[in-house]
């Protein structure tokens, strides 16, 4: 090949870069390892965590859930075809990841109660980043109204990058679990009122009067819902979100130490053309075939360039396919009996931890699938405690409750694969590390 | 290459998918189900007595009703009307498709990564901060770069990361009212002058001078003390290297600006040139393109962020570090938060962490010596069929054109592309570059034999032939053929909007 090109070595394929700039001395990295070499010290990284499990019992969740993901859904979402593909921007040879986004993205729009969804986002956190971006744009409105009981790293991530954007985000604090909208005297404009429904404390939310609130300011309403939630709960846009946005990790993603997890997005269809990221849609070939495309990519960064509300390309495709076969694997008695046994096993595990000494509930509202408590030991040393004894036994809450009546407590949540037996021998574990 | 090996062609329908496949949707039927869950002898209160009535569903979300045979096949069969690198050549240009080595499928899946709480302490964890702390020093000696934030999702997501330390670092100098352009080469990816207005700066395009470089006249001339930055792509998005660089950072440098690289072509110059000595203060990666992490349709990808020390303060938290007592979190002092709900996507960045083992330093090298050689050896290939934009020796990708062929006979860059998947490979980038008339933007990648490049070669040879030479456009403009479905309908797709199952009418 060299010779082909009249070349001596492959030194000369690198002419055109200064020499002063070469790097003489090549990279300073450790030599090449062999694959079982690599595996070997890879296995030796992992016998230094503490995976979730029978060693070590979940009760931890903050948007991160220990559910069941069974052999057929790993199957599937390993198939290299899924797995190996590239965006499908030559739908003709594309035709399996487009139709399962299709499908997926029905699924999201049922979920939701909304009309129509997108293909991912990165997580919830970036999706919440996206449907303020939305609801600026169509209100033209800059300022943003944002519960405290949405996720405190999805806030931390919002106020981040509305540095660039310029978007100002007020917090709207929580009482007895819940956000009061009543009390605001701030008449606004907003475009945009951020709910999370259940919030971050396990709290079920009124997003009835949250939609009254984005009324009388003129806003859109997004809510950051739980999709497991639409086991049993009333969908967020049944109940008037404009957009709504969520975490997908409880389908079929493992909890994999935070990512990659999905976004969920889901707005109007009046909303469509600013929806972010990529959508698909049907269409017909030159033979009359039904088939699956992108569609609306006139909105598209590469496209709309300096112009575009996003910039997003790369999503999280792979989680969104693993998603949509995860909830054809559940169907709706599945995902209703996912839901129902996360309520159980969570009403089960407070009852028993609110019954210890010293342990209080932190909230008065329904929750779901996770609650709150005050502690009589520091969450944090809690946790050490109780993972010598083989149990996970929640998050601090900590970082965006500051100076609140929840700042110190723990987030304790239970889904629907912990037992009693399970769920028994952690509350006597706590009521021992307690006492 | 004159002893004839065979290279493999995806030719053809793929297997046996090439009819209509329904939707999940149309095969449900009511009461079949899958799931099955572990029995947990909880008490079985009823949902009402969970939750307060006002908040119930009255009817479950209508989801396919399915057993898990009619799943797996219907999956299957979707996975048959799919291309992919596992199948064959994918010379996306500027996509770096390069083979994923198994390897890393099987670390991926170890339950002592994967079923790591994110939230979980600091103690349970240390094989996994050690980890990343371990990548994020790899990439740091790669670019040239002092420290890492491997939070950023995506590539775009580290442009707008990235972005947003130019402007945390401007504003500690109390210079953010002032500085508000960022400048940008008209040959760069979308996502860069997208990336500009979502971090709040206006973008200033800065013109392709005769040779495919930047025009350092005109850049001269957009330089001011308003120039908060500009991105770079290097080697561009022509494939070219920047010749200019050296001069291009000090003009930058000497208004005080900083230098961003966008690491979309990173594959070029593994072990050969860094980032950090051509002058750049902020780099990002993409481990998806680079470290052979797999795109996974789409995504996930992972784009890390490095930059120098005088950027370090900024970078998001919390981060994986080296502390006294072991491996921990900590959130650097000006930081300007957090851009993803945990640590970024861990597991695609434990790929990468495997690539980088496996490859080692020289073999990073070797990467980037095989990317360029059959860039380079692939565009003389071409030569003499199809226009070269700019005759210059190209690093890991090539931009050809088909614009004689389109002038001639009619023949475009997207017939061409069409074509090829008749001739059993997946076409490469098509109209990108913008600047390029029908462009044909294709990247080998390093993992292709040269049989494999030979005959994508005589493809493109072959279609360019036939149209010109044997005087028949019309196989190419019917084309593909071959493939479960023919030429799309793009605008009725846009018109006739119809983006769930739901939406669907009759015509």
């Amino acid at each position: 090949m060299l010779g082909f090109l009249g070349l001596d070595d492959l030194d000369g394929l690198f002419g055109e870069i200064p020499e002063a700039l070469r790097l003489a001395e090549g990279l300073d990295l450790p030599p090449a390892m062999s694959e079982p070499d690599v595996a070997w010290r890879l296995d030796e990284l992992a016998s230094r965590n503490r995976p979730c499990g029978r060693d070590l019992v979940c009760f931890a969740g903050a948007g991160s859930y220990d559910h069941e993901i069974p052999a057929v859904v790993k199957a599937i979402a390993s198939r290299s075809e899924f797995v190996t593909a590239y965006t499908p921007y030559q739908p003709e040879v594309s035709q399996g990841v487009l139709q399962a986004i299709f499908e997926y993205q029905t699924m999201i729009a049922r979920l939701s109660g909304l009309e129509v969804a997108n293909a991912s986002l990165y997580d919830g956190a970036a999706a919440l980043v996206e449907a303020v971006n939305l609801a600026v744009v169509a209100t033209g409105h800059k300022r943003v109204l944002c519960s405290q009981g949405v996720h405190p790293h999805w806030r931390q991530q919002l106020e981040t990058f509305s540095r660039g954007s310029g978007n100002e985000i007020d917090t709207v604090p929580l009482s007895g679990g819940v956000t009061s909208w009543d009390g605001i005297v701030d008449e606004g404009p907003f475009g945009a009122i951020v709910v999370a429904a259940p919030n971050f404390l396990g709290c079920l939310e009124d997003i009835a009067s949250a939609r009254a609130a984005a009324d009388r300011f003129g806003a859109r309403l997004v809510v950051c819902f739980d999709p497991v939630s639409a086991g049993l709960l009333q969908s967020p846009g049944s109940l008037g979100a404009d957009v709504v946005v969520g975490e997908g990790q409880p389908f079929g993603t493992a909890l994999g130490f935070g990512g990659p997890y999905l976004g969920l997005f889901a707005c109007r269809l009046a909303d469509v053309r600013r929806l972010p990221g990529r959508i698909v849609g049907e269409t017909v070939d030159t033979g009359g075939r039904h088939a699956y495309v992108m569609t609306l990519r006139a909105r598209e960064q590469d496209i709309r360039r300096e112009r575009a509300s996003s910039n997003v390309c790369t999503n999280q495709t792979l989680m969104a396919v693993t998603a949509a076969v995860h909830l054809s694997w559940l169907g709706p008695k599945g995902l209703r009996d996912v839901a129902l046994g996360c309520a159980r096993a969570t009403r089960y595990t407070r009852e028993a931890l609110c019954s210890i000494d010293g342990v209080q509930l932190m909230t008065t509202a329904p929750v779901l699938r996770e609650f709150a408590i005050r502690t009589p030991i520091a969450p944090e040393k809690l946790i050490e405690s109780l993972v010598e004894d083989g149990y996970l036994a929640g998050v601090p809450i900590r970082a965006g409750f500051e100076g609140t009546a929840y700042h110190g407590g723990l987030l304790v949540s239970a889904t629907e694969r912990r037992t009693r037996s399970e769920i028994d021998g952690f509350a006597a574990a706590f009521e021992k590390a307690v006492r | 290459m004159s002893a004839p090996l065979p290279a493999g062609r995806a030719l053809g329908a793929p297997l046996l998918a090439h009819d209509f496949e329904p939707t999940i949707f149309e095969f449900s039927a009511p009461g079949r189900h899958a799931a099955s869950f572990r029995t947990t002898d909880l008490p079985t209160w009823t949902a009402e007595e969970l939750v307060p009535q006002g908040f119930l569903q009255a009817e479950s979300v209508a989801l396919p009703e399915v057993s898990e045979r009619d799943l797996v096949s219907h999956f299957t069969r979707l996975t048959h009307r799919q291309y992919s690198v596992d199948l064959g050549a994918y010379p996306l240009g500027s996509c770096t498709m390069k083979y994923n080595p198994k390897a890393a499928d099987a670390g991926a899946s170890l339950p002592g990564f994967t079923q790591v709480h994110p939230a979980a302490p600091a103690t349970c964890t240390q094989g996994w901060l050690e980890l990343l702390v371990e990548l994020e020093e790899a990439l740091c000696e790669i670019t040239g770069m002092e420290a890492a934030t491997l939070q950023p999702a995506a590539g775009a997501a580290g442009e707008l990361t990235g972005l947003l330390l130019m402007r945390a670092y401007h504003s500690a100098n109390g210079e953010s009212e002032r500085r508000r352009r960022v400048i940008i080469p008209d040959s760069a990816h979308g996502t860069n002058p997208a990336s500009v207005t979502l971090s709040g700066y206006e973008v200033a395009t800065v013109g392709t001078n005769a040779r495919g470089g930047v025009d350092l006249d005109a850049l001269r001339a957009l330089l001011d003390d308003d120039v908060a930055g500009i991105m770079l792509t290097n080697p561009s998005t022509l494939g070219l290297f920047e010749e200019d660089i050296v001069e291009i950072a000090e003009a930058v440098h000497d208004v005080g600006g900083l230098l961003y690289y966008d690491g979309a072509n990173l594959n070029a110059i593994l072990g050969i040139v860094r980032p950090g000595d051509m002058g750049f203060d902020i780099v990002h990666l993409n481990v998806h393109k680079t470290f052979a992490t797999p795109h996974g349709g789409g995504g996930p990808g992972a784009g890390p962020v490095a930059v120098c020390a005088k950027l370090a303060p900024f970078l998001p938290g919390p981060r994986p570090t080296r502390g006294e007592a072991g491996y921990e979190l900590t959130t650097p002092e000006h930081s300007i938060g957090r851009v993803h709900s945990w640590h970024g996507n861990a597991v695609v960045l434990l790929r990468a962490w495997m690539y980088l083992r496996l490859n080692g330093g020289d073999g990073l090298k070797r990467v980037s010596e095989i990317a360029v050689l059959n860039a380079n050896w692939f565009k003389e290939r071409l030569r003499g069929t199809y226009d070269i934009a700019y005759d210059r020796p190209v690093m890991h990708e090539c931009v050809v054109s088909a614009k004689s062929l389109h002038h001639d006979v009619g023949l475009s860059a997207l017939d061409v592309a069409k074509r090829l998947m008749e001739l059993g490979f997946h076409p490469p980038t098509v109209y990108f570059p913008l600047i390029v008339e029908e462009a044909l933007m294709v990247e080998p990648t390093e993992t292709e034999s040269p049989q494999t490049l030979a005959a994508l070669a005589d493809a493109f040879v072959q279609v360019a032939r036939e149209s010109r030479d044997a005087g028949n456009a019309d196989d190419a403009k019917a084309a593909p053929r071959t493939t479960p479905v023919g030429r799309l309908d793009d605008v009725r797709a846009a018109r006739k909007l119809v983006v769930t199952f739901d939406q669907r009418r009759p015509d």
